[in-house]
């Protein structure tokens, strides 16, 4: 079985947010990078550098979920069911890296399902997919 | 206050805003479909407004004056590199209309706030910032921020505000009316040209900052996707993807020099002995931090720097582009690229424009070198080739308007006026403003660009540099057509507030872009009905500035004498020129080219045909509308251009 995630190299990323523009696009069909499930940190003007921030796979969000509205995919995606999700953001207060998103349109928590249209458009290589062999167990 | 926001046609946001800064009053209107369909935004929507608006006495620095905030039709829209924003006012520097644009982040925000356009007039009572978050907008106080530079101003903003607001700032220059001050954004982007840090300035407004939360709406969303996907994997690999990514404009440095048009010394020569210690190697090898692009651009042309030299403080900046890296670089003699990178953030923060700011501070070096000036007037200082140590003295005189440093407040032309005993013939500009890097005595056409260029000399508008490399340099023929050819298509890039720096580099064709175009607003134009909307904005640009200036348009468009006087004295193209009879030439050439009569004035023929019978009403009533042409105007006004290899 294959999981997949996305790494980062931040050094190589520009800021360019072609990813986020992506990201909204394919999953809202509405260009507004607000609608995102990655984000990039700037840290300007010192020292001068953007951070990508993904999704890591901790897990963190699916253990303190109040409503069982995720689920850990195959491919090793946390999936937020809508219909389930309160929109309480408890997942949020404890994501690090700080990728789960709310939006003033959207009733329900953002967080990335591992479709790299993102990796797909990065022209830099400072996001690319990371995949991983696990042996099944049965 | 929370405004009241309206629907945007496809691919606007809706609303646009209309503030007078005398009263506080801020107004919200259906942003104008008509003027974006006729005029397509941007620069466009700009020179119609002003055009209709401003009096024609109106002081540039007077509550009379707009400042106007475009994003145009295709910022934000997922297009590769949308990201400007223009801006635009009547110019300090030239007396005509003028405008001038950045990428960063701006101009998209302002959209997903929901605006496109934001007009403001009059003066505010005391140091002022737009705050702009969605549906709140408010003047607020900017006291605690006025006097600080461009660079610092946006640091402590974002900290006042949150990181993501996105802040557009001037610097101490333009709040002493420094007529080339410009508007800095994103640490280091820049609307440099025509003053427009002056104009906001005057009118008291120290910052912008704006978040935007919202959507834009387009045409064909699917298509657009499928489309602009398609031409960013497609040219990933284009050969020129590598070396534009890595040095992004620097690149042309060593190009430049090579081909022996790089401005060196106030344009005296064109050739630099010391490139290799500022051209895109250096940078990269001894500044570089980290590559930096615009919203939605895949090529980061953005080069994000420090400057280390001995006994100053280390600087962060973005740059030094080409265009700083020639004029603040060999037009100024400098040796390494830490003194370049170092001037570049000095005039960024304190917020002139690197270009003219190159241009005015390589004048006075040359005055100085001719003993036109002296260390009398220089406060006991020198003005020395290659000194960082007194541009930086000579810049705080400018800044501050202390003794001489006040006559150059207001570019070279004025300065040369003066000093006089014939200065102005090496004052390196054309209608105030001064020129973009590169010499035009051995590169006829992009002299020509310079001397034609509606907002004063730019090379922006007609870069045909590369047109007199494959053309053949030592002959002006048919380089009038290419010009106007290339005065339609890339003005068009700011009208639309989107980068042209990949159309030219990656080879993609217009018709992609003007696809783009219609899936974003549904349009169906053609490439022909853009660039024909594109002509009518230069000529309205042209018949504003004849209005204001009330002379012959010919009598405005000479470059200083040096260009045809000096032959080349060194280099490559040592003994090279350009003659006065072949500037006279360019100028028959050109004018007959775009339908304007022989004294530079355009015809009602080709107005009419534009559109634009209100301005040709306007220059009759004034004796300024060109004769009738013998033979009519030409039906194709600029000829399709395919750049040659060379
Ligand atoms: S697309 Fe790549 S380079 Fe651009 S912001 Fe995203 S991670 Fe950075
Ligand atoms: S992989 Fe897909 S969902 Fe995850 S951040 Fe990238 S575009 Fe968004
Ligand atoms: S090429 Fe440069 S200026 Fe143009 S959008 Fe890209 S980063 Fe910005």
């Amino acid at each position: 079985m294959e999981i997949k995630r996305i790494k980062v190299v931040s050094s190589k990323c520009t800021g360019c947010r072609l990813c986020m523009q992506i990201c909204a696009i394919s999953h809202h069909e509405e260009i507004n990078p607000r609608k995102t499930r990655l984000k990039i940190e700037a840290h300007f003007p010192e020292p001068g550098v953007y951070k990508p921030r993904v999704c890591t796979q901790c897990g963190k969000c699916l253990e303190v979920c109040p409503e069982n509205a995720i689920y850990r995919r195959e491919d090793g995606a946390f999936i937020v069911i809508p219909e389930k999700c309160t929109n309480c953001g408890e997942c949020i207060a404890v994501c690090k890296p700080g990728v789960i998103f709310q939006h003033r349109d959207l009733d329900y928590v953002l967080i990335c399902d591992n479709c790299f249209k993102c990796t797909e458009l990065c022209n830099t290589g400072a996001i690319t997919i990371h995949t991983r062999v696990v042996k099944e167990d049965k | 206050m929370i405004v009241q926001k309206y629907p945007g046609a496809d691919g606007l946001a809706g609303t646009t805003l209309r503030i007078n800064l005398t009263t506080g009053e801020i107004k919200s209107l259906p942003t104008d479909t008509r003027l974006m369909r006729e005029w397509f935004g941007g620069r466009g929507a700009i020179a119609k407004i002003i055009y209709d608006e401003v009096p024609r006495d109106a002081d540039p620095l007077g509550p009379k004056n707009l400042f106007i905030m475009s994003a145009g039709v295709m910022s934000g829209c997922f297009i590769p590199a949308g990201a400007k924003i223009g801006f635009g006012s009547v110019s300090p520097l030239t007396n005509g209309h003028g405008d001038s644009n950045m990428g960063g982040h701006l101009g998209p925000t302002l959209k997903f706030a929901g605006y496109d356009m934001v007009i403001m007039s009059g003066i505010a009572p005391k140091p002022s910032y737009l705050f702009i978050d969605d549906d709140v907008v408010e003047l607020r106080d900017a006291s605690q921020y006025w006097g600080m530079g461009s660079l610092e101003c946006e640091p402590a903003l974002k900290k006042d505000l949150g990181e993501d607001f996105e802040i557009a700032t001037i610097g101490p220059a333009a709040e002493n009316g420094i007529l080339f001050s410009c508007i800095t954004h994103d640490f280091g982007r820049q609307a440099g040209r025509t003053g427009q840090g002056a104009v906001m300035g005057s009118k008291k407004l120290k910052a912008i900052a704006v978040r935007g939360t919202g959507g834009i709406k387009v045409h064909d969303l699917a298509g657009l996707t499928e489309h602009v996907t398609a031409i960013i994997k497609r040219t990933q690999t284009h050969p020129n993807m590598e070396p534009w990514q890595k040095y992004g404009t620097a690149f042309f440095i060593d190009w430049s020099n090579k081909n022996a048009v790089i401005p060196t010394r106030n344009f005296q020569t064109t050739h630099y002995e010391n490139i290799d210690g500022i051209n895109g190697e250096a940078l990269v090898e001894k500044c570089l931090i980290t590559h930096k692009a615009c919203f939605g651009c895949w090529m980061n042309c953005g080069k994000y720097t420090k400057a280390v030299i001995p006994g100053k403080k280390t600087v962060y900046l973005e740059g030094p582009e080409y265009e700083t890296g020639a004029l603040c670089g060999s037009n100024l003699g400098m040796t390494d690229i830490n003194q370049v990178a170092y001037l570049n953030w000095l005039l960024d923060n304190v917020g002139m424009d690197t270009m003219s700011g190159g241009g005015v501070i390589a004048f006075g070096m040359e005055c100085f070198q001719r003993g036109l000036i002296t260390t009398d007037d220089l406060e006991g200082h020198t003005l020395n080739w290659g000194s960082v140590e007194d541009a930086e003295h000579f810049v705080d005189m400018i800044v501050n308007r202390r003794g001489i440093g006040d006559w150059f407040a207001g570019g070279t032309k004025r300065a040369a006026e003066k000093i006089g005993r014939d200065s102005i013939k090496f004052a390196m500009q054309v209608k105030g403003q001064e020129m973009s890097g590169y010499d035009g005595r051995h590169a006829p056409g992009m002299l020509l660009a310079y001397m034609t260029c509606d907002i004063g000399a730019h090379h922006n508008r007609a870069w045909t540099i590369t047109v007199d490399m494959a053309e053949g340099r030592d002959t002006v023929e048919g380089r009038a057509k290419v010009v106007v050819y290339l005065q339609h298509i890339r003005p068009l890039f700011d009208c639309w507030c989107i980068c042209r720096l990949f159309w030219g580099e990656l080879d993609i064709e217009p018709e992609e872009i003007v696809e783009s175009l219609n899936h974003i607003t549904g349009w169906n134009i053609d490439t022909a009905e853009a660039l024909k909307t594109s002509e009518k904005v230069w000529n309205l640009v042209r018949c504003h500035y004849l209005e204001r200036n009330r002379a012959n348009g010919r009598t405005f468009d000479y470059p200083p004498a040096r260009s045809w006087e000096d032959k080349i004295p060194t280099g490559p193209s040592a003994g090279k020129g350009v003659s006065k009879e072949q500037v006279e030439t360019m100028l028959d050439e050109y004018y007959a080219c775009r339908g304007w009569d022989n004294d530079g004035n355009p015809s009602r023929e080709v107005l009419h045909d534009l559109k634009l019978d209100f301005a040709a009403d306007n220059l009759e009533k004034i004796g300024l509308l060109g004769k009738p042409l013998p033979d009519g105007i030409p039906a194709v006004r600029g000829e399709r251009y395919k750049p040659k290899a060379f």
